[in-house]
């Protein structure tokens, strides 16, 4: 892998139909590279984590996903409400999902903490009424 | 185990998938309905026992690689994830008995095989 691979993707708001094909996409670009299945494995977790969030709270948002030799860095942003207190948001039960939303299995308070889990570096940058930018990178 | 073996013994249906995945061999089981929980402890090859049946399993169950997802207790499984599964080839099966039969029997046998 000399060059950088991107990929760009829509998350659509409040859509079940799509939600995970972002992940699923950059998982099954992951194996054709060869890459380790355990570095696939914690990549897709906090992936699949964050563009839930993105489709669940975010009102929709935008996946941008980087891939070069040693590391993948995927950027999911949306211009949803905000988190508005990350401290409490990163502890694990804790969530804000509506009953609906925990209805469909979600909703558990594990989003967060399973993405600094399974990410090398995890940065979250959140505004009140702007949005959120999550950036997880996988070194491979 | 295969999967079909597994079916044939616990007298699992067949809901949605391609038949020809059934000899692909079970690596475990894991019985969870909360996602994030599954996402993170389901490994490839691994039975998922769930009694949801919405777009959201088919999804976790593809991007897990699990073997199949088992539904317990007869419960109906949505016609948009049936359809969903079988666009993405993941196995769905269908049983009568509860998530805690399914999870003995299933543990117990893979335990006899090894």
């Amino acid at each position: 892998m000399g060059q950088v691979i991107i990929r760009d993707f829509e998350i659509p708001a409040n859509d079940f139909t799509v939600a995970g094909e972002a992940s699923s996409t950059v998982r099954k670009l992951l194996v054709q590279l060869g890459v380790a299945p355990d570095k696939i494995k914690r990549t897709a977790i906090a992936m699949y984590e964050a563009e839930i969030n993105a489709v669940i709270h975010g009102h929709g948002g935008k996946a941008h996903v980087e891939i070069s030799g040693d590391k993948i860095t995927i950027v999911i942003s949306d211009e949803g409400p905000g988190i508005e207190d990350l401290d409490l948001a990163m502890q694990e039960g804790y969530s804000t999902a509506p009953d609906s939303i925990r209805e469909m299995g979600f909703g558990a308070g594990m989003g967060l903490p399973n993405m600094k889990k399974h990410a090398d570096e995890l940065d979250i940058r959140t505004e009140k009424g702007k949005g959120t930018v999550v950036t997880i990178t996988v070194y491979f | 185990m295969t999967i079909k073996e597994m079916m044939e013994t616990l007298g699992l249906r067949l809901a949605a998938g391609p038949e020809g995945m059934l000899d692909r061999e079970i690596t475990g089981v894991y019985c969870c309905d909360l996602i994030s929980h599954a996402m993170a402890k389901l490994d490839s090859g691994n039975v998922w026992i769930t009694v949801h049946t919405n777009l959201n399993v088919v999804a976790v169950a593809s991007l897990t690689d699990a073997a199949c997802v088992v539904v317990p207790e007869n419960i109906e499984i949505e016609e948009q994830s049936i359809n969903r599964a079988n666009e993405k080839q993941v196995l769905m099966l269908s049983s009568d008995k509860t998530a805690a039969e399914l999870s003995f029997e299933m543990i117990s046998r893979i335990r006899k095989a090894e």
